[in-house]
C-alpha cells in the first residue's frame, strides 16, 4: 500500500513551528509522505493546497489562540471544496475547554504539548488504515 | 483532476484505464525540468518562474520530487514552501510527489503524472527532481527542456568537466546571483561548456545568473528557456527528444511490471535458499523475473 500522505499547517499568524516541524519529522519517520507548507497560511490556503495534493488527513497547528476560529474556517473550507471526508486533526496551545467544541465542528484529534508523536500517529493509523482512502465518486473539484 | 493523478500516482484501481485515456492528450505541453543538488534553489527558482508565466497570463503546472526515506517509506515533502505564494492562483497546480524507490531524482509515474495535467490543458509544466547531485541524468528523458540549478562556491572548473548533470543542462541557472563570486562561477561553468561539443542539433546551452531571492536575472533565465524551446521547434530536435521521452516511459513501465511482479514472487523461503545456500541471487533472480520460482 502506498503511504498515506499528510498535510500539516500553519494557519494564523504565530511565526513558532517547532511543533509543526517536530510532527512532520514524527510522521515522516512513521512512513507518512507529509507536506508542510511554512507559517502564516490563511485557511483557504490550506483548503486549495489540501485539494491540489490530495491528501488523505490536515494536521493544523496554532499558538495564538485563534483556533475557535481558523480550525471550523479551514474545515468549513474543505467541506466546500468536496473534501468533508478528509481528516482534521490539530495541536499547540489548545485549553482543554475548548477541546470538545473543535470536536463539533469537525476536528477529529486534538492533541497538546506533551503528547507523545505515537499516540498521532496511531490517531492517523486507526482512522486512514481502517477507512481506504475516499473514494472517486466525491466530487471532483477542478480548479 | 487531483484525484485523477492520485490514483495514476499511486497506481490504485483503474489507472491503466485512465493512463491510456490521458496518453491520447499528451505531447501538448512544453516541460521544464530543473535539477541541482539540495538547497541551490530549485524550488525558490521554480516560483520566480510560475510567477513570471503568471505575468504572461499562461497557466502554469508544477510536480515536485522529494525523496521517499529507505528506512520507513516515509517522505518530507517541502518545496510547497517555497511555492506557496501562489497556492490560491487558479492558473496554478502543485502537486508534490515522493520517488517512492525510484532512483534517478524522479517518480516512476512521472509521465502519467504529466499526462494528466497536458489534458486539463496546462501548457507549461514545471517537473523539480530530488535534489540528488551529479547524477540525476532521468530527466532528460523526461522533459523537454533542462535547467541545471547550480550556484556560487559549488567547486572548481574541474567539477564543471564531469560527466553527469553537466551533460544534461540546456540552460545552466547560477542561482544566488546576489552573493559574491557568482561572476567566476559563471565564467567556470561557461569554461567547461565551450569545451563540450555541441548536441541537438546545435544548441549552445546558456548560462544565466540569477537570484530567485531578488528576482534579478529572472526575465534572462526565462527567455533563455523560451530560446531553447524556439530552437527544438526550429531545428526539428523536439521530435527527436519526444521519441526519447517514449522510450522512457515504455521502459518504466516494464521495468515497473517486470519487477514487482518479480518482487511480488519473494518469499521467506527465497531468503531460506539464499541463506542455506541451496540457491544463489544469479539462479533465483533469473527464476523469480522469468515466472519460475
Amino acid at each position: 500500500m502506498t503511504p498515506h500522505r499528510i498535510l500539516i499547517a500553519k494557519p494564523g499568524l504565530d511565526g513558532h513551528d517547532r511543533g509543526a516541524k517536530v510532527i512532520v519529522r514524527a510522521l515522516r519517520d512513521a512512513g507518512f509522505e507529509v507536506i508542510y507548507t511554512g507559517i502564516r497560511q490563511t485557511p483557504e490556503m490550506i483548503a486549495a493546497t489540501a485539494l491540489q495534493e490530495d491528501v488523505a488527513a490536515v494536521g493544523l497547528s496554532l499558538l495564538s489562540g485563534a483556533h475557535l476560529t481558523l480550525f471550523p474556517r479551514v474545515v468549513d473550507l474543505m467541506k466546500k471544496e468536496g473534501l468533508g471526508s478528509v481528516l482534521v486533526f490539530g495541536g499547540g496551545i489548545i485549553p482543554d475547554e475548548d477541546v470538545a467544541a473543535l470536536k463539533k465542528k469537525g476536528v477529529a484529534g486534538v492533541f497538546g504539548p506533551g503528547t507523545p508523536t505515537d499516540d498521532i500517529v496511531a490517531f492517523l493509523r486507526a482512522r486512514l488504515d481502517a477507512a481506504p482512502a475516499p473514494t472517486p465518486k466525491r466530487r471532483a473539484a477542478k480548479r | 483532476m487531483a484525484r485523477a493523478l492520485t490514483v495514476v500516482t499511486e497506481e490504485r484501481p483503474g489507472h491503466e484505464a485512465l493512463s491510456r485515456a490521458f496518453f491520447a492528450d499528451s505531447g501538448r505541453a512544453h516541460t521544464v525540468g530543473l535539477c541541482g543538488s539540495p538547497g541551490s534553489g530549485k524550488s525558490s527558482l521554480i516560483n520566480r518562474l510560475v510567477a513570471a508565466a503568471r505575468a504572461e497570463g499562461r497557466t502554469v503546472a508544477v510536480l515536485a520530487v522529494d525523496p521517499t526515506s529507505a528506512f520507513t517509506g516515509g517522505a518530507f515533502l517541502g518545496d510547497r514552501l517555497r511555492i506557496q505564494e501562489h497556492a490560491l492562483d487558479a492558473g496554478v497546480f502543485m502537486r508534490s510527489l515522493a520517488t517512492r524507490g525510484m532512483m534517478g531524482g524522479l517518480n516512476a509515474t512521472i509521465f502519467a503524472a504529466i499526462h494528466v495535467l497536458e489534458a486539463a490543458g496546462y501548457g507549461r509544466i514545471i517537473v523539480e527532481t530530488v535534489g540528488t547531485g551529479q547524477d540525476e541524468v532521468d530527466v532528460a528523458e523526461v522533459v523537454d527542456t533542462v535547467v541545471c540549478v547550480s550556484a556560487p562556491y559549488q567547486g572548481d572548473e574541474f567539477q564543471a568537466m564531469k560527466a553527469g548533470t553537466m551533460e544534461i543542462g540546456d540552460v545552466f541557472a547560477v542561482n544566488k546571483a546576489d552573493l559574491p563570486e557568482v561572476e567566476r562561477a559563471v565564467a567556470m561553468l561557461k569554461d567547461a561548456l565551450s569545451l563540450a561539443p555541441r548536441r541537438d542539433g546545435g544548441w549552445a546551452p546558456r548560462v544565466a545568473p540569477v537570484s530567485a531571492l531578488s528576482g534579478l536575472g529572472v526575465p534572462g533565465l526565462c527567455a533563455d528557456v523560451e530560446a531553447h524551446r524556439a530552437h527544438l521547434e526550429a531545428s526539428g530536435e523536439l521530435a527527436g527528444r519526444r521519441r526519447r521521452q517514449l522510450r522512457r516511459e515504455l521502459a518504466l513501465v516494464i521495468a515497473r511490471r517486470l519487477t514487482r511482479d518479480a518482487m511480488d514472487r519473494v518469499t521467506d523461503r527465497h531468503i531460506d535458499m539464499l541463506a542455506g545456500k541451496t540457491s544463489d541471487p544469479v539462479t533465483l533472480g533469473g527464476r523469480l523475473t522469468s515466472g519460475r520460482a
